[in-house]
């Protein structure tokens, strides 16, 4: 009884989680901002682990708002060195990436010098605690993940608009800096939240995965965020189901090996885009009528 | 003894940086600064599926084993880039879970009572680095990681000395270097295995993230600050290992992770450096807008002043005319009327001669 009430929670939180970060990843994906979910997810550690430290509390929502704000200096830093210097976009996510871990390790250590209780929490923060979920865990994670997508949902065009035509949007009076910001707000709490459930590797897995593969099968952008939502939920339910029932199968590398595999299937066997297709299309046609 | 380990530590940790620094001055260059952190992760399989041949967690073997895993990282990135219906960053960005995933898996299904754990991959220890001693014939000649960081310094270093032009051809221009029949390819190849023996190599020592920090800073900061390849690449070794110092300083003064605190000097040394710089620098960028922007206005008010009927204008109405506060239009004036551009006498403007 109490183990189908886990897995429930489980199941719960990482397809709610699957919804909102497919959703949100179908823009990073388009904007060209892959390796942007694998670096607030880093970025988050300083930022937990100095809330740790203040307030010594083991309180997850605590934790995640301290995550939080770090991601969102860490996203600021990203936007200030990509801007004001010459330094490319990739080099500045692995300069924030890696300097933002670092100074969580320095305050992690510092944390173990004073050895203060709970301190495991931080590791568990980390890498995840799939198989740890309770019952406030999932309300926390369905209100987060409900609020992202309605927020999403509404303001669908103007992250649309201004992903596709920076300067069509200008032109009518949006400000891409106010989308972007919001955009970015939504990517940080969302990458936060699933942080904390499923861990640092399968959340920015799960943000780009399901983008990836539904932007094989889309053509527009509605479609594409619904295939991306949809792909993302199933395989979180179908991978917990399975290393529920395999023995030895930890959760969270079974969801990404499922997602990277539909990506592959994806890139093989879309209709239009996909490999073979397009095979099979100039093999009839020749080259100059299948360029889609 | 503990100065000797001390003087050990610093001169592992300065080994470190000079091997990352050579190889990432290249994929900073080239864009491809995320490859590093992605091979650090993608590693781990390699690792695992060696360990599992052999039976030990010291031998060499694992360090093939993982270069490969990096090699094959980057085959598939390639590959899936080929397709064309998946962008750079998205591939990369979908490999390394993928092989990092199958690690784990590795871990949990075959290797469950070993010590061989994420935590091992991702966060390494400096400080222990001087107790793992290579026996030599029944001598004790030094710290196993002193030795492989002084061969991975040579492989790279001769590397980069013997394909030095072909490398800076193929990163500039890579059409120029096909055809000059330079293989762009294969030195990109090249390079991405010198990042994942390097790597595979650093990490042991201290941690896949400073490892990324170590490829990615010092370069980084020399980009800022040269505009040649030759001073970037020794402004990259020397800011490097000085980072590093510092990095180690801090750590044993405040008695804290000594990875985590080199990485956190080289990010320090690098928002001072994005901050102060000549040219490229946030305030020295801050002053030229500034400068250009007044400029600007002040052709505007020439440009406004010689479509008047006598070349003349009244400030109050000029100002109301381009929109501008009244303090703004005074400013602007002055510098105009200091450069001679422009004279004024009580509220009207006019154009000199």
């Amino acid at each position: 009884m109490i183990y189908e009430h886990i897995l429930a929670c489980i199941i719960v939180c990482t397809a709610l989680l699957g919804c909102a970060l497919g959703a949100l990843g179908s823009f990073v994906i388009l904007r060209n901002n892959s390796f942007l979910g694998d670096m607030i997810s880093h970025a988050a550690l300083p930022g937990i682990a100095a809330t740790f430290f203040i307030t010594h509390s083991v309180n997850p929502a605590l934790l995640m708002l301290g995550g939080i704000c770090s991601g969102i200096i860490s996203v600021f830093g990203l936007h200030i060195i990509t801007h004001y210097t010459r330094i490319k976009k990739e080099t500045a996510i692995g300069i924030i990436l890696s300097v933002f871990f670092g100074i969580g390790l320095v305050i992690i250590s510092h944390i173990q010098k004073h050895s203060i209780a709970q301190q495991a929490v931080l590791n568990k923060f980390l890498f995840g605690c799939i198989a740890t979920l309770l019952l406030t865990d999932t309300i926390l994670i369905f209100l987060v993940s409900v609020g992202i997508l309605t927020i999403v949902w509404l303001l669908h065009k103007e992250f649309t608009l201004s992903t596709f035509d920076p300067s069509f949007a200008h032109t009518i009076g949006f400000s891409n800096q106010t989308i972007e910001i919001i955009n970015m707000m939504l990517l940080v709490v969302a990458m936060i939240i699933g942080l904390h459930a499923v861990g640092v590797i399968l959340v920015s897995t799960l943000l780009i995965a399901p983008a990836a593969a539904a932007r094989q099968w889309a053509m527009r952008m509605p479609l594409m965020m619904l295939y991306a939502m949809f792909i993302g939920s199933a395989c979180c339910i179908s991978g917990t189901v399975l290393s529920c029932y395999v023995r030895h199968i930890p959760t969270g590398p079974t969801i990404t090996i499922l997602l990277c595999c539909v990506v592959v299937y994806s890139l093989l066997y879309a209709p239009h885009r996909g490999i073979w297709f397009a095979n099979s299309c100039k093999r009839t046609f020749g080259d100059q009528e299948c360029n889609l | 003894m503990i100065y000797l380990i001390q003087l050990q530590i610093i001169i592992i940790a300065l080994l470190v940086t000079i091997a990352c620094v050579i190889p990432g001055n290249f994929l900073v260059l080239r864009g491809v600064a995320l490859m590093s952190d992605a091979i650090s992760h993608a590693i781990l399989p390699g690792i695992v599926i060696m360990f599992l041949c052999v039976g030990t967690l010291n031998s060499p073997l694992l360090i093939i084993g993982a270069s490969l895993a990096g090699l094959l990282t980057v085959i598939t990135t390639e590959a899936l880039m080929q397709t064309q219906c998946i962008k750079k960053d998205t591939a990369l960005g979908l490999v390394y879970p993928f092989f990092f995933s199958i690690g784990v898996l590795l871990i949990s299904a075959c290797a469950r009572n070993v010590h061989l754990d994420t935590d091992m991959v991702l966060l390494g220890e400096l400080a222990f680095a001087p107790f793992n001693r290579l026996i030599c014939f029944g001598y004790d000649i030094g710290p196993v990681a002193l030795w492989t960081m002084i061969i991975i310094i040579i492989s790279n270093a001769s590397c980069a000395w013997l394909f030095y032009k072909e490398l800076i051809i193929s990163t500039f221009d890579p059409i120029l270097a096909h055809m000059q029949h330079i293989r762009p390819s294969y030195l990109y190849y090249g390079l991405m295995m010198l990042t994942a023996i390097t790597t595979v190599a650093a990490f042991d020592a201290v941690g896949s993230i400073v490892v990324v920090a170590l490829m990615i800073c010092p370069p980084a900061i020399a980009y800022v600050l040269c505009n040649s390849i030759h001073q970037m690449i020794w402004l990259s070794l020397s800011i490097g290992c000085y980072a590093t110092l510092i990095g180690y300083i801090g750590a044993w003064y405040a008695d804290v992770s000594i990875a985590g605190s080199i990485a956190t000097a080289q990010g320090l040394v690098l928002f001072i450096v994005i901050l102060l710089a000549p040219q490229q620098g946030i305030i020295a960028r801050m002053r030229i807008n500034q400068k250009l922007r007044t400029q600007h206005a002040l052709d505007c008010i020439v440009l406004y002043l010689q479509e008047q009927p006598f070349k003349k204008v009244n400030i109050a109405y000029l100002s109301h005319q381009l929109r501008w506060s009244k303090n703004h239009a005074l400013t602007i004036i002055a510098h105009g009327v200091t450069q001679g551009k422009l004279m004024s006498d009580n509220d009207t403007l006019y154009l000199p001669n």
